[in-house]
């Protein structure tokens, strides 16, 4: 049995706003059902007596000082938007 | 049927820092649009995000105030999803481990002493500004605009647990909530600019049931009086589709302001959808005891245990030292004179009468306030002493309001001391009789009110500079007398 199956695919795609072909949908129904299978496999083994493991290494505690330090120019903050107006960022119409 | 409303609150409260959460942008109110950003903030690709510091310890500080259990070891997730005031396409913010868990807020409103409980309090980045050109700048526009100077302030969200039965305990949980953000300094908790703000979510059940009913979620709450107004017409919608046999559907609904109505939102749930995993970019934050111990020890009293020792050491009434400690200036402002007057329901009479009624209506913030607590209280004493009659004091109090002078500079410029010479008083009455024959007669027919009649007519000939004790002895001796 599957362990994903296309409406799943679609839900997630959707989230990511990612545009999927039906063959595309079909190729990861099955490689990320793949990747679940090994998940499932991987909690086979007893993880009781580990700590969960919330960062890669075991640093803990980097913190900054409450220091200002310069923003960018307003013209760099804009250089790479797709579209601006006036001094700001614009984008497609939100409203709730 | 008779219906039982539960309410629980989410709060974002921002921080009052000088940089961002992540980065050292200003974390600044008002600044022009798009000045307070960097690579960090606008999540430019390669960039790292680093704590600040007093961020943390100010959203720790918050927690131990609101009772919490910390998590020693706490870390920070991913929240996805997508928006456009959201530049990295995720929220950093706290949701498997949160800083706080499991504490309360103690309310009170009429008699009653109520705790609220928390669920938990987590501290995350704001988003940037939205703003829709069609009500800013006028015709409808099919864009909309981004600000992201508020993209990575630091916020702290405090989440209640479906605690709150009725309207008069929710407004005192946001009142006390308030202020216990103010007194710790957590927060400037300016709702015009966005600094606190609320969602509510509301459910009823028929008196007596255990489970809970459906619960809507209501956002677009600007104001306190907005989260009032909208639970207010949601308790009646609901209840309406209860009693038509109907159920309410879960949902998020918004607060329509011009309609005064919740609305259904329009985004599909699927939307909620949030995907929370581990922030791999920042590390896990230990607080050790004596870092904990530490910031126990910054928090303040607060405001409730403040306004019991009102009571308590100053033997003022629950209802002035309510008032009194409803603003932490204002509560230092009277225990300033406290420490200058012997008598502290005397300057609670003032502050909370004339202070006030000058505050209100000047819109003034005390700390603004041109008349000091040492000004105020040598005018009480003035007052006191007989020097000044209680009018006249209220005149020059509001005369040091306007010209910031102190009150015996005032008194002696427009010669209002007191008229307390026996002789002059004397006179003085002698000529109001004399010019008012009828109510020396009235007097003597049996007529009490005559007597109240002459003393108002004596106040008037000196603008209110005669003590009235003395006045009310002489002329009564005087009336007997013939
Ligand atoms: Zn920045």
């Amino acid at each position: 049995m599957a362990v994903i199956d296309k409406k799943t695919i679609e839900h997630v795609a959707l989230l990511a706003r990612l545009e999927l072909s039906e063959e595309e949908k079909e190729l990861f129904v099955s490689q990320l059902g793949d990747i679940l299978t090994y998940i499932e496999k991987l909690k086979e083994l007893d993880t009781s007596k580990v700590e969960p493991m919330a960062y890669a290494t075991a640093t803990t505690n980097v913190f900054r000082e409450d220091v200002p330090t310069p923003s960018l120019k307003l013209e760099e903050v804009l250089k790479n938007a797709p579209a601006k107006f006036q001094d700001f960022f614009k984008v497609p119409k939100v409203i709730e | 049927m008779q219906h039982e409303t539960i309410v629980g609150l989410e709060t974002h409260a921002e921080l009052l820092t000088e940089t961002k959460l992540f980065c050292g942008c200003l974390n600044r109110f008002g600044a022009s649009p798009n000045t307070l950003a960097c690579p960090v903030c606008l999540g430019l690709p390669g960039v790292l995000p680093v704590i600040n510091k007093k961020g943390f310890e100010t959203a720790l500080k918050a927690a131990l105030a609101l009772h919490c259990q910390i998590n020693q070891f706490t870390t920070f997730d991913r929240k996805n999803y997508y928006y456009p005031d959201l530049p990295k396409n995720y929220q950093i913010s706290q949701n498997y481990l949160n800083l706080g868990i499991n504490g309360y807020l103690e309310i009170k409103y009429g008699g009653n002493k109520k705790r609220i409980c928390i669920h938990n309090v987590h501290l995350e980045e704001e988003a940037g500004k939205l703003i829709h050109p069609e009500s800013a700048l006028g015709g409808g526009e099919d864009y909309s605009l981004v600000d992201f100077n508020r993209a990575g302030v630091p916020l702290l969200e405090i989440v209640t647990y479906p605690d709150m039965r009725g309207l008069e305990e929710v407004e005192a949980y946001m009142n006390t909530l308030k202020n216990v953000l103010l007194y710790t300094e957590v927060s400037d908790c300016k709702m015009q600019e966005g600094s606190l703000r609320f969602e509510a979510s509301i459910s009823l059940r028929p008196i007596g049931q255990e489970k809970l009913g459906n619960r809507v979620e209501i956002k677009n709450l600007n104001s306190m009086k907005a989260v009032l107004k909208a639970l207010e017409y949601e308790m009646r919608r609901q209840k309406e589709v209860l009693e038509s046999g109907e159920t309410v559907s879960m949902e998020t609904r918004l607060w329509s302001e011009p309609n005064e109505r919740t609305e259904r939102m329009r985004t599909k749930e699927e939307a909620h959808d949030y995907r929370y995993f581990p922030e791999p970019d920042l590390t896990p934050a230990v607080v050790e005891d004596r870092w904990l111990e530490k910031q126990r020890a910054t928090l303040p009293e607060l405001p409730l245990a403040r306004r019991e020792r009102f009571v308590a050491k100053y033997g003022l009434s629950d209802y002035d030292a309510g008032v009194l400690t409803e603003d932490k200036a204002l509560a230092d402002y009277f225990e300033r004179c406290v420490t200058l007057h012997h008598s502290p329901k005397a300057v609670c009479n003032w502050v909370t009468n004339y202070v006030q009624r000058e505050l209100n209506e000047r819109r003034l913030e005390i700390k603004d306030f041109p008349v000091s607590p040492e000004m105020l209280v040598e005018l009480v004493r003035l007052a006191e002493t007989g020097d000044v009659s209680m009018p006249v004091a209220k005149e020059v109090f509001v005369e040091m309001v306007d010209t910031r002078k102190k009150a015996p500079q005032i008194v002696q410029e427009r010669g209002l001391l007191q008229i307390s010479d026996r002789a002059e008083l004397e006179s003085i009455i002698q000529e109001v009789i004399a010019e008012n024959p009828n109510a020396l007669a009235d007097y003597k027919k049996g007529k009490k009110t005559a007597l109240t009649f002459l003393v108002g007519q004596i106040m008037r000939k000196t603008k209110g500079k005669a003590n009235p004790q003395m006045v009310n002895e002489l002329l009564k001796k005087k009336l007997e007398a013939g």
